[in-house]
């Protein structure tokens, strides 16, 4: 199995969330994660959607994500042709002793400590999956006390917007 | 213009003008406003004594009609009733439209008095849903919902509005500009993948037609009919598809799968090409998908591309309306045709006509003078004719009403072939009956089906639809029954239903102000038939007590391959001999 990064352009109408989310579930493809998010189009929200399946059940999950009729276009992004994110927040323990060691490892990973309290510091870092992991790794002797990331968001790299030609005019009454 | 109403009203004038003559349903609390507007309007509202028998009867309703159907119900255990019959036209492509009333937008989320979330049930069962709170957002999504559940691959959509949305005070408009940026169905083919199948078609030695239910939806039974003709390769029609093409003709095998002909078995699986219409691979017409038809190149043309490649890799992939691919592949081959490429199909023929010859259908008769159910369904069809409409239940007398039933035109057999919804018949019937009021409709149901649905014999009994039953009845869920017999050693476990006389169904059929007959010999069932032929001016059941030991052949056992049909009980075909 493969991992897939795809980008969905849905409308941001109540229920969109669960339709995918359902589907996902109904056909037993597995969700690896989510973000949510809108975009610059004000009714068209974006969800960066990372599966791991091979290349013929991927090509399914995009048909049946394509047949709902709130997904209006579905791109598949690749790795070397985008740029990808994700956000962590890690609470580690720190004393007089480790505190300087953990913000010295945080400045390594270009990760910002956004708060402090006398037994722990929080730790946020943005990078690809593989940099967070690393950074985690070397936390992790510390004491991690809480750990949260967000979904993972995606956008290709040059000039082109894959919402360009996504909202044509739909000219058809009944 | 500007005039205020009421959403409820809204609603009604939306319906009616998105064409709606005729609906089934139940009202109840959340709806009662929409059902006041309702009782002046000049839509027929039929009322129903169940809502999955409105949901079946808005199926039957579409197939018969070739429209939509329509069926309406309350909050909660109104809406929830509809499931079932939505299920069932998610999975049989039929266009319905379901209108549930739901509780006060305030109330939503609360646990309220009859509150279900019917959007969210049914959105896995549905092409689309509504949940309508605003009353001026009404007549967009009744005309979304029309034109979603009758475009692309059709389907149920629901629409599910609230109590206050129907109160609200609104205005109507109508034509109203949709609003469905997501939804494009291609239904113009690409013209180079006509031509490489209209190719590989000339190229092959041993191409079958492969066709499903997509053609009847299409209204493309015609333009197949061209083709077959043009070509002379070989028809199935699966379950879905009885109709599409006549039983009559030279070419039609019959139909394939679990209880298909060995002819049209056979076709798929030594076939070089399937040239595959508006059919979906599924698994009761495949048998064990990796032995599936191992030697054909596949030509799969359908308007929904999810399913090209699911089941089956496909070589050239159509995606469209059939109604718009088959005329241009009739005219890519009438091209290739023109510079000498001609099929040749004599040995194929050859070899298929001795399977046909070899293997007809047939069925056991009993030497104690009871019944065979098939003698009961061949005798129905012969006597009744194929400009009549059949509905079939689900069970073994579903299957004998595919196999000896001579269907002549699309949209004469209706049944429940996805879901395989025991209980479809009846209601199904009903719905056919009221869109087509000049056709003769028979309802073939098992004993145990209709013992699901028959409240809506009544129904059809007040609102003067006469529909016909013909009850198989062998006093057991049959096919249960027939995998008891053959998988589990005869251990009838819970397959007996003791409806040899309870209940009495002809007392029954009275009790519900229909006609009530019966046979239980040969000898009888002509004359039976014949009877309830001549009634127009009630619902008729025959009651036809059948030998309960009756078996559906050919069979191919679930999970098994197509090459190990059983022609009978430990009978299997001689493939061989083939090009001899």
């Amino acid at each position: 199995m493969s991992r897939h990064t795809l980008s969905v352009l849905v409308e941001d109408k109540p229920g969109v969330l669960a339709r995918v989310a359902s589907l996902f579930s109904r056909r037993g493809f597995n969700i690896e994660s989510l973000a949510v998010g809108p975009t610059e189009v004000p009714e068209i929200s974006r969800m960066t959607i990372v599966v791991s399946v091979d290349k013929l059940p991927l090509e399914q999950v995009t048909k049946q994500l394509n047949k709902l009729i709130n997904v209006i276009k579905i791109v598949e992004l690749d790795p070397d042709a985008s740029v990808q994110r994700e956000i962590m927040l890690v609470k580690v323990k720190a004393d007089m002793d480790t505190r300087s060691h953990i913000l010295e490892t945080a400045q390594l990973f270009r990760a910002k400590v956004v708060d402090v309290a006398p037994d722990a510091v929080t730790i946020e870092a943005t990078g690809k999956a593989d940099k967070l992991q690393a950074l985690l790794k070397v936390l992790e002797p510390f004491g991690v006390k809480e750990l949260v990331k967000s979904g993972m968001v995606a956008v290709g790299r040059g000039p082109r917007s894959i919402t360009d030609r996504a909202l044509r005019p739909v000219d058809r009454s009944a | 213009m500007g005039e205020k109403i009421t959403g409820a009203q809204s609603l009604v004038y939306a319906l009616e003008s998105a064409g709606v003559k005729d609906i089934f349903g139940i009202p109840g609390g959340a709806i009662l406003p929409l059902y006041d507007p309702l009782f002046d309007s000049k839509i027929r509202h039929i009322l129903v004594r169940h809502e999955q028998g409105a949901g079946h009867a808005a199926e039957g309703y579409a197939v018969a009609s070739g429209g939509v159907g329509v069926c309406m119900a309350t909050s909660g255990p109104g809406a929830t009733n509809l499931v079932t019959a939505l299920a069932d036209a998610n999975m049989d492509s039929v266009p319905v439209v379901a209108i549930t009333g739901q509780v006060p937008s305030s109330s939503i989320g609360t646990d309220a008095f009859q509150e279900a979330d019917i959007r969210g049930i049914t959105m896995p069962v549905t092409k689309h849903n509504f949940l309508v709170t605003n009353p001026d957002e009404i007549p967009r999504a009744v005309a979304e919902a029309f034109h979603l559940a009758s475009t692309g691959r059709p389907g149920p959509v629901l629409v599910d509005v609230s109590k206050d949305a129907l109160q609200g005070a609104t205005e109507f408009t109508w034509p109203v500009q949709l609003d469905l940026p997501g939804y494009h169905p291609v239904t113009k083919p690409h013209s180079k993948q006509v031509r490489e199948a209209a190719k590989l078609i000339l190229s092959s030695r041993q191409p079958v037609l492969y066709v499903g239910g997509g053609v009847i939806r299409a209204n493309a039974a015609p333009a197949l009919r061209r083709l077959a003709d043009l070509t002379g390769i070989p028809v199935v029609t699966t379950l879905m598809a009885r109709g599409a093409f006549p039983d009559s003709h030279p070419s039609h095998l019959g139909m394939p799968g679990m209880h298909g002909t060995v002819a049209a078995v056979g076709a798929l699986q030594q076939s070089d090409l399937l040239i595959t219409l508006g059919a979906r691979f599924d698994d009761r017409v495949t048998g064990k998908l990796s032995t599936f038809a191992p030697n054909a190149a596949v030509i799969h043309a359908d308007i929904d591309p999810a399913e090209i490649g699911k089941n089956r890799a496909v070589d050239v992939p159509i995606v469209g309306d059939l109604a718009e691919i088959l005329p241009e592949l009739v005219t890519a081959i009438e091209a290739e045709q023109a510079t000498g490429a001609v099929g040749d199909y004599e040995g194929w023929w050859r070899t298929l006509n001795r399977l046909r010859e070899t293997y007809p259908l047939g069925y056991q008769t009993w030497d104690d003078g009871t019944l065979a159910p098939q003698y009961v369904i061949e005798r129905l069809g012969k006597i009744v004719g194929p400009e009549a409409l059949y509905v079939a239940g689900v069970g073994q007398h579903q299957m004998w009403a595919a196999q000896f039933i001579d269907y002549e035109q699309p949209n004469t057999w209706l049944n429940s072939g996805g879901l395989g919804t025991m209980g479809y018949a009846v209601p199904a019937a009903m719905g056919a009956k009221v869109a087509r009021p000049d056709k003769t409709v028979w309802a073939v149901d098992g004993d145990g089906c209709f013992q699901m649905t028959n409240q809506e014999l009544v129904t059809a009994s007040v609102n003067d639809i006469p529909i016909k039953v013909a009850l198989i009845n062998n006093g057991n869920l049959g096919m249960v029954r027939q995998w008891q017999t053959l998988f589990y050693n005869e251990r009838y476990s819970n397959t007996n239903l003791h409806s040899f006389r309870v209940p009495d169904f002809v007392k029954l059929a009275e009790a519900y102000g229909c006609y009530g007959l019966r046979a239980e010999s040969p000898e009888q069932v002509d004359a039976v038939i014949e009877k309830a032929m001549a009634i127009d001016d009630a619902p008729v059941v025959i009651d036809f007590v059948v030998h309960k030991d009756a078996m559906v052949w050919p069979m191919v056992a679930a999970g098994t391959s197509n090459d190990d049909i059983m022609v009978a009980r430990e009978m299997a075909p001689d493939w061989s001999g083939e090009d001899d």
